[in-house]
């Protein structure tokens, strides 16, 4: 794709502003444009800082290290232990636990890791579709709130049969996500004002919006002064796939139908081929006769309206109650979700499914070993920072830089010293934002 | 190599770093071999109860929040301690978190489980339902289908908050106390709907005219801070109750009080009511600190777990209130001489008259 760049003069009015957005833009489009030998590797690189940071923090390790000098082979098989089973932990709370009491329990952790994975994709679709069209949206955490919010209302305020009632608090939410997008879409394409802030602020109105909802009697139809609404009616709730015993629901449907539709959108669709042209060049695809405009809102709308239905898909799923921490950090990890997949269908559908067993394998690492559920967090964050540098990944593993320029020869060099040196050398997007 | 020598400089001050810190002795003794005289300690001492195992899932403030998840580790902690019972903890991250923690707990065989707040009710009661073999308890709240194996832990804390709001409207030099919230929610609330009877009740019988900024127990509306977290936001709200002239002041919002306190600090003049914990010793401002509201929950937890162990577990739900000490009102400490003896000889007579019933603090907030 293009490497170009057009100059923003920073003299101009706004220039600055302008140029660090197109800066902004074009690191999001790298991103989207690293391999997947790179993600791969960035998964094992934060695996093993995940296994410092455990072993760092871990007393049987500590003390170990102690008398590290005395007897060096205690810290060593300690470390091994800790490791081992913190992470075979991570591995049976999230694929397949060998240990269960029954066959049951044995599968139920993939079917959790799916379970977690519903929201994540749905968002990080969302996201995924402003990246690609060159706005950051910063917003799903709102799009998600007003998303859980509005299915929320509609599952438990109306009384209606069987398939409509689901139908319509699934519509319900994508709508109140779809508005809230929609605010700052329109905004950006009649006044020019930055989504990035925009949605951000948006984030905030959106939390105390809900705060002030669950005060309200008439909206939390409970009876009680508790900030959490009645739970949603059986027949608005999405339901279960494998019966009693596990949580995994058709939302999980709902995530590979909107898997296959973005890719629709994206790359089959005369709407989607225009989102993409304005996401490489605004002015170019003026010029070609695109509605800029107009396809600048429809991508957040459409966009807040797929994380408005991941919120909507969480709570009537999963959650069945809105409660002021109904998003957690859905809103940001889908941010994430959506670089991991490199702003693809399928890629985000995969970095869902990724960060949905990380959560999932958290919960029994830190029941069963003690390790903080944090690490988890650092497992995620380090593989997001990795692949946004991917000079410091082929330092790493010693991979050949892409330009066909040959890397430095030295082969039994400490890896921090070369990951310091690449890190120096100007990379190829420095070169060019410059 | 232009940057060879700061990089050799790095690599060796970090190998001396290891180096020093690595020199300690080995134990003496094979480590294998004093783990297994411990656990033969361990066996006979415990009297077969290292297999009872009590498990803790916390909400999203995590064990280090100085307020009720704190209080209700420590009393955890204290019953591993004393009974030497196992443990398992777990943190919630984010409310989706609670399901799926309370039931690694449960799957992990915990005797008994506590969810510590009312956003854990659901995931409790489910959990309740789906194992009767297994005992659970939920802090602040009750559970909606009272299993038979669910005990709710809840605190009468309106009643303590009277005794506080009487305390403070004798005290105050300008006529003037203040209160404010984390977040408006029942077992915050029911903390300020009582220190507004205290006050009033002081105003009745004195035919005095105390008046009470933050809280308007009849609107149920007043101040709130919007968290747990924002010391800076309880530091704002105190210096705008403090320029109300203000003179005691009750934040009900863990951590939050803290920026209260620093407030109070920098005025000289004014006092601070702190609540959960007693102030004066769990945090540095015991010198600013009138009296604290106290709820138990840290003791709560222990005696449930000590009902646990013995097998005489119920589901009765524990109402701390001041006749069980479940709630109270701590020493003044520094303030012991300040407070004069008929303010004192007063909280003894209402703390009867409350104990009796004679008088009732109305709540809407107060646990049913």
């Amino acid at each position: 794709m293009s490497t170009e760049k057009k100059n923003n003069d920073p003299a101009e009015p706004g220039g600055a502003l302008k140029e660090a957005e197109s800066r902004l833009h074009y690191a999001v489009r790298e991103l989207s444009q690293s391999s997947w030998v790179i993600t791969l590797l960035s998964v094992v690189v934060a695996l093993v800082v995940g296994a410092l940071l455990i072993l760092a923090t871990n007393p049987q390790v500590q003390s170990t290290m102690g008398y590290f000098f005395a007897q060096p082979g205690d810290f060593f098989l300690t470390s091994f232990e800790v490791i081992r089973d913190a992470y075979s932990a991570l591995f049976r709370g999230a694929v397949y636990d060998w240990q269960a009491a029954t066959p049951e329990r044995s599968i139920r952790p993939i079917t959790e890791t799916l379970v977690n994975a519903v929201p994540l994709i749905l968002a990080g679709l969302g996201i995924a579709i402003g990246f690609r069209s060159g706005m950051l949206n910063i917003g799903g955490q709102g799009q998600i709130i007003l998303g859980a919010t509005c299915a929320a209302f509609i599952g438990y305020a109306y009384q209606l049969p069987l398939g409509a009632h689901l139908l319509l608090a699934l519509v319900g939410g994508a709508l109140g996500g779809a508005i809230w997008g929609g605010i700052a879409g329109v905004l950006k394409a009649k006044t020019g004002a930055n989504e990035v802030i925009v949605t951000i602020m948006l984030n905030n109105i959106a939390l105390y919006l809900l705060a002030w909802l669950l005060r309200q009697q008439w909206f939390v139809q409970t009876g009680s002064n508790q900030p959490i609404s009645a739970p949603v009616e059986d027949s608005a709730r999405l339901f279960g796939l494998l019966g009693g015993g596990f949580r995994l629901h058709a939302g999980i449907l709902l995530a590979i139908a909107a898997t296959v539709f973005v890719w629709w959108l994206l790359e089959r669709s005369t709407l989607g081929f225009e989102f993409r042209a304005i996401g490489e060049n605004p002015e170019a695809a003026r010029t070609a006769g695109v509605n800029v405009p107009k396809a600048t809102a429809l991508v957040l709308i459409i966009g807040g309206g797929l994380c408005g239905l991941g919120g909507a898909a969480h709570l009537l799923g999963t959650e069945y109650r809105l409660g002021a921490g109904i998003a957690g950090t859905l809103g940001f990890d889908a941010i994430t979700v959506a670089l991991l997949g490199r702003s693809k269908p399928l890629g985000t559908f995969l970095a869902g499914v990724l960060f949905g067993g990380l959560r999932a394998g958290g919960v029994l690492m830190q029941a069963q070993t003690g390790t903080p559920i944090d690490i988890v967090l650092v497992l995620q964050s380090v593989i997001v920072l990795l692949i946004a540098a991917p000079p410091l990944v082929r330092a790493i593993f010693f991979l050949p830089n892409p330009d066909g320029k040959p890397r430095s020869t030295g082969r039994r060099r400490l890896r921090n010293q070369q990951a310091a040196e690449a890190a120096e050398q100007p990379t190829p997007t420095q070169e060019v934002s410059k | 190599m232009r940057s060879f020598t700061p990089k050799a400089l790095f690599s060796l001050a970090a190998v001396g770093v290891l180096a020093l810190s690595a020199c300690g002795e080995a134990p003496e003794d094979e480590p294998e071999e004093d783990d297994a005289a411990a656990e033969e300690n361990g066996d006979t001492q415990a009297e077969d109860n290292s297999d009872y195992t009590a498990c803790l899932v916390s909400d999203a403030g995590g064990w280090d929040d100085q307020s009720f998840n704190e209080s209700a580790f420590t009393g955890l902690q204290n019953a591993v301690e004393d009974f030497e019972i196992s443990e398992s903890t777990a943190e919630s991250s984010s409310d989706s978190d609670f399901g799926p923690n309370v039931d690694a707990m449960v799957q992990q065989g915990c005797d008994l489980t506590f969810g510590v707040g009312f956003l854990l009710e659901d995931a409790i009661d489910e959990a309740a339902q789906g194992n009767p073999d297994q005992s659970f308890g939920i802090i602040d709240a009750t559970l909606p289908s009272e299993p038979e194996n669910g005990k709710p832990l809840v605190f009468n804390t309106s009643e303590a908050a009277y005794l506080a709001g009487y305390v403070a409207a004798s005290m105050t030099e300008t006529d003037t106390v203040a209160t404010f919230g984390g977040i408006q929610i029942p077992s915050v609330t029911v903390f300020m709907d009582g220190f507004a009877d205290g006050v009033e009740r002081y105003n009745d019988d004195n035919d005095a005219d105390v008046s009470l900024l933050g809280w308007d127990k009849e609107a149920q509306d007043g101040s709130f801070s919007g968290d747990f977290d924002d010391q800076s936001a309880g530091r704002a709200l105190t210096e705008q109750f403090l320029a109300q002239d203000a003179d005691i002041i009750m934040p009900v919002a863990g951590p939050v009080g803290l920026g209260a306190a620093g407030a109070i600090e920098d005025d000289g003049d004014a006092k601070l009511i702190w609540v959960d914990t007693d102030g004066y010793e769990s945090t540095d401002y015991g010198d600013i600190i009138l009296t604290s509201v106290l709820k138990q929950i840290a003791q709560a937890v222990y005696d449930t777990v000590e009902e646990g162990v013995s097998g005489e577990f119920t589901a009765e739900p524990y109402v701390g209130d001041l006749e069980n000490d479940g709630v109270g009102l701590a020493p003044f400490h520094d303030f012991e001489d300040e407070v004069p003896d008929e303010v004192k000889d007063k909280i003894e007579e209402l703390t009867a008259e409350i104990i009796s019933g004679d008088t009732v603090v109305e709540s809407e907030n107060a646990p049913q």
